[in-house]
């Protein structure tokens, strides 16, 4: 019978534990998943005693505190802190999340953060998001118009038009849905995903664009659109409390309807 | 020296940075057909702009009468006269145009009955030369930055703009005071890159994180000024830094003005609106620089709120919950994550918070960057836009909403200016090694540092002098102070210490980088305020509590050599650009 392994060298080993220095009884447990890609070794799970006294809520502000104070070579992407970036998106005690916007006081236990799942990782908890890049640029996100009437005025836009973009353009980008997909994981390369889906919707919606059916048919393939089996994952999963699963209902009862 | 394998590229132009600023620069200059590079340390849409949450300026119309000069008037007043007016009259005129152009391209504002773009009141902004508010800032919720930036990008696709992402710049590359192009790390495969470009624009926005608590992001060390400063290039009005009044207390993270455009006031512990004792007629919605010390002063005399008194409250409960909830539902959200507050039923806590920088590298309105050498000249190859410059159109003060039209139409105008001077297939000049070997020693050092201060500590401590020696109030003592306190981290730099000496995504190192930039800053915008012995805009003396036309209405140029700062003055344009409009002259500034 075939044996399927994982290869050898992404094995995650046991790591670095860093004992904490500051005397706090109040400690939290952190597990880190640390890859270097120039060392030839395999990933592993370092493990840091951090003092929540002097550390602020969010799991951010823990990589922070870890990063400042006991080891400055943690690597993770961060920008804005609130929310509206997108940078650090992570993997937090099994959910993929923004770290800058989850609060630690609701995990009990100890703590573990890995690299959103199922994408290269390019070093600790930064992951390769290039291809869903790609895919973002394959569904042409911006306002298709075959002649405007006036350059000068603005698009006349009825408010309930308008209205129809809300819980649509505020995706921030971070990949938190696309990469808590079952379908994304296993053909993450043909499928587009929850959260470029999401952003295809959004241009098919938009009332001032005049290539809805075009777009509709851009997607409208087994591969791209039809791998959404709706687990929703993608829905519990958005830090922004976007419904990318209910955009991709709505593109496949267009298609059906159309 | 390591020895470092350099990759090199050729193009028309660089565009440094993929914020507002940077995209739209971009795209105008894809669109002209120039061969164009647009490199970033984030990706596109994760740059700060996205925070930008009120809206953008122009005089539209779309919710009662305006014009494009009553704009002007209210930006050189919010500059405290410190704007120059050519640049000024330049920004305005061209905003609408701006505006609509960007709603072609796709952005979602929010939009009024009748289908235009909506528009709200903002501080500072009024009808008729001050007579009373108008809502000129166009909106999509309190989004809008988030919207334009990600759109903008969107347009950067659709030209296909070549894109080289997380990409950090670390320094221009020079011959003979001109600008040859930028050498840039690629932190994904930890490779050097050699761009050589026709012109460099620099458009890698403010520095705030000079400062221990900002609004600003992590990645927000004005790496671009910071270049600039070392290829011995002036930076301009540097000691205005502006605080905007409602930060959120305890986090940072900013609580647009939108919500005093929609209806919000500010309250004391006496349950007083007191910026009606600051401000009569604008009130809440006087600009940023005054309801700013006016929050302080309350807090100062023991009429803040809390436990230390040292904050007060952003009322919007009296508004109704459905406006809250189509025009500023972000705020909502940021309140309820990071305080736990519903605001429909309870106030926000806000304290004055660092948000922009109205200095940067002085440019003309072409956004060609200026330096002082026997006269004033403009710097061949090199131009700056959005927050990294200093055009100046904020002035001493910039007014909400004028940062985002500013990004749009002089990333516009730079790539007007850039077709206009780039010949096509021009051969690119040779770049004198030594430029690259200096830029290379100097991240090599970095990289092997093993001393005993930590990048970490060292920022802390700057950031711990600025927010207390350089705040919303200054006096000689504390300037001075902070002068000499401000050596310390610099001098420290000697001894650092990186952990990590890979090259692939070492974001120890990048800190360490990114420290170097914002120490520079730091340091010169200590040497700015000292200097400028006068209150002006966010520029507040107790020592000099009054403007002082006579002898300050003139721009701070300052370099920096080490621990030497030099400051020289250039003068403020008062004319104005065309004959469309006359010259605002100085006044008394009243809200």
């Amino acid at each position: 019978m075939v044996q399927f392994n994982l290869p050898k060298n992404s094995k995650i080993l046991p790591g670095q534990y860093f004992k904490d220095k500051t005397g706090s009884s109040n400690l939290k447990i952190v597990h880190i998943y640390r890859w270097n890609p120039e060392k030839n070794e395999n990933p592993r799970e370092d493990t840091f005693e951090v003092d929540m006294d002097t550390c602020g809520n969010k799991v951010l502000d823990i990589l922070n505190k870890i990063k400042n104070e006991i080891d400055s070579s943690l690597t993770y992407r961060r920008s804005c802190a609130h929310g509206v970036c997108g940078s650090c998106a992570m993997n937090v005690d099994g959910v993929n999340t923004l770290s800058c916007l989850k609060s630690h006081k609701d995990i009990n236990g100890d703590l573990r953060i890995y690299p959103l799942p199922h994408l290269k990782v390019i070093k600790d908890l930064v992951a390769d998001l290039n291809t869903l890049y790609k895919q973002y640029e394959s569904i042409e996100p911006w306002l298709k118009i075959k002649k405007l009437k006036s350059q000068k005025n603005e698009i006349n836009q009825p408010k309930e038009s308008r209205d129809k973009l809300d819980g649509l353009y505020e995706c921030i980008m971070c990949a938190c849905c696309s990469t808590s997909c079952p379908s994304y994981w296993w053909s993450g390369e043909k499928y587009l995903g929850p959260a470029v889906l999401l952003q295809a919707y959004r241009w098919i919606s938009d009332s001032r664009d005049e290539e809805k059916k075009e777009r509709l048919k851009m997607v409208a393939d087994k591969l791209k659109l039809y791998r959404c089996h709706t687990i929703m994952n993608c829905t519990s999963s958005c830090p922004k409390g976007l419904n990318p699963a209910k955009a991709i209902g709505s593109i496949k009862k267009m298609l059906a309807t159309s | 020296m390591s020895t470092y394998k350099i990759i090199d590229h050729e193009y028309d132009v660089i565009v440094v940075g993929a914020g507002g600023a940077g995209l739209r620069a971009a795209v105008g200059l894809s669109e002209s057909g120039l061969k164009t590079a647009c490199i970033s340390k984030v990706f596109p849409t994760r740059s700060h702009t996205s925070a930008a949450q009120g809206g953008i300026s122009a005089a539209l119309g779309n919710a009662g009468e305006d014009d494009w000069r009553w704009h002007m008037y209210d930006t050189v007043k919010g500059s405290d006269w410190l704007g120059d007016q050519d640049c000024i009259e330049y920004l305005c005129k061209e905003a609408p145009k701006a505006v609509i152009e960007l709603e072609h391209y796709g952005v979602p504002f929010s939009r009024t009955k009748d289908g235009k773009i909506y528009q709200r009141a903002f501080g500072g902004m009024t009808k008729n030369y001050g007579n009373e508010p108008v809502k000129r800032t166009c909106a999509a919720a309190d989004r809008t930055g988030h919207a334009i930036l990600h759109t903008l990008y969107g347009q950067a696709l659709k030209h296909k703009t070549e894109f080289f992402i997380e990409y950090f710049a670390l320094d221009l590359l020079m011959k003979n005071g001109e600008c040859k192009g930028v050498i840039a790390w690629n932190l994904n495969e930890g490779t050097i890159h050699r761009f050589q470009s026709h012109i460099t624009i620099l458009a890698t926005g403010g520095y705030g994180k000079v400062y221990y608590s900002a609004t600003a992001a992590h990645t927000c060390t004005g790496d671009g000024n910071g270049m600039a400063l070392r290829a011995g290039l002036p930076l301009q009005d540097m000691e205005f830094v502006q605080f905007h009044p409602t930060g959120l207390y305890g986090i940072g993270c900013l609580i647009s003005e939108a919500v005093r455009g929609e209806g919000g006031f500010l309250l004391n512990s006496k349950g007083e609106r007191f910026m009606e004792k600051y401000a009569p007629n604008a009130k809440d919605l006087a600009s940023r620089d005054v309801v700013s010390r006016s929050i302080a002063i309350e807090i100062n005399e023991g009429r803040g709120i809390g436990k230390n008194k040292d904050h007060v409250h952003l009322h919007i409960e009296h508004i109704d919950p459905k406006i809250i909830e189509s025009r500023l539902p972000g705020i909502s959200e940021s309140v309820e994550t990071f305080v736990g507050r519903d605001v429909t039923k309870e106030p926000i806590p806000v304290v004055p918070t660092v948000h922009y920088n109205m200095g940067g590298i002085p440019t003309n309105y072409k956004a060609e960057a200026i330096t002082l050498n026997g006269g004033e000249k403009t710097v061949s190859g090199l131009m700056a836009i959005g927050e990294a410059a200093c055009v100046s159109v904020h002035g001493a003060n910039r007014l909400g909403s004028n940062s985002l039209i500013d990004l749009i139409v002089f990333g516009k105008a730079a790539a007007k200016r850039a077709a206009e001077l780039i010949k096509k297939n021009t051969p690119h000049e040779e770049i004198p090694k030594s430029e690259t070997d200096k830029s290379l020693d100097r991240f090599d050092k970095l990289r092997n540092g093993n001393g005993s201060n930590k990048t970490s500590e060292l920022r802390l401590s700057m950031q711990k002098t600025m927010q207390s020696k350089c705040a919303v109030f200054r006096t000689a003592k504390t300037l001075k102070e902070g002068v000499e306190e401000i050596k310390k981290p610099f001098n420290g730099m000697q001894s650092i210490s990186v952990k990590d000496k890979s090259l692939i995504f070492n974001t120890d190192l990048m800190e360490a980088l990114e420290f170097d930039n914002l120490i520079r800053q730091a340091m010169i915008t200590l040497e700015s305020a000292n200097s400028r012995k006068e209150s002006r805009g966010a520029h507040a003396r107790e020592d000099y509590p009054s403007r002082d036309d006579s002898n300050y209405m003139k721009h701070t140029l300052s370099w920096q050599n080490g621990n030497e700062i030099k400051i020289n003055y250039r003068p403020v344009k008062l004319s104005t650009l065309t004959n469309d409009v006359q010259t605002f002259p100085p006044k008394e500034r009243v809200y």
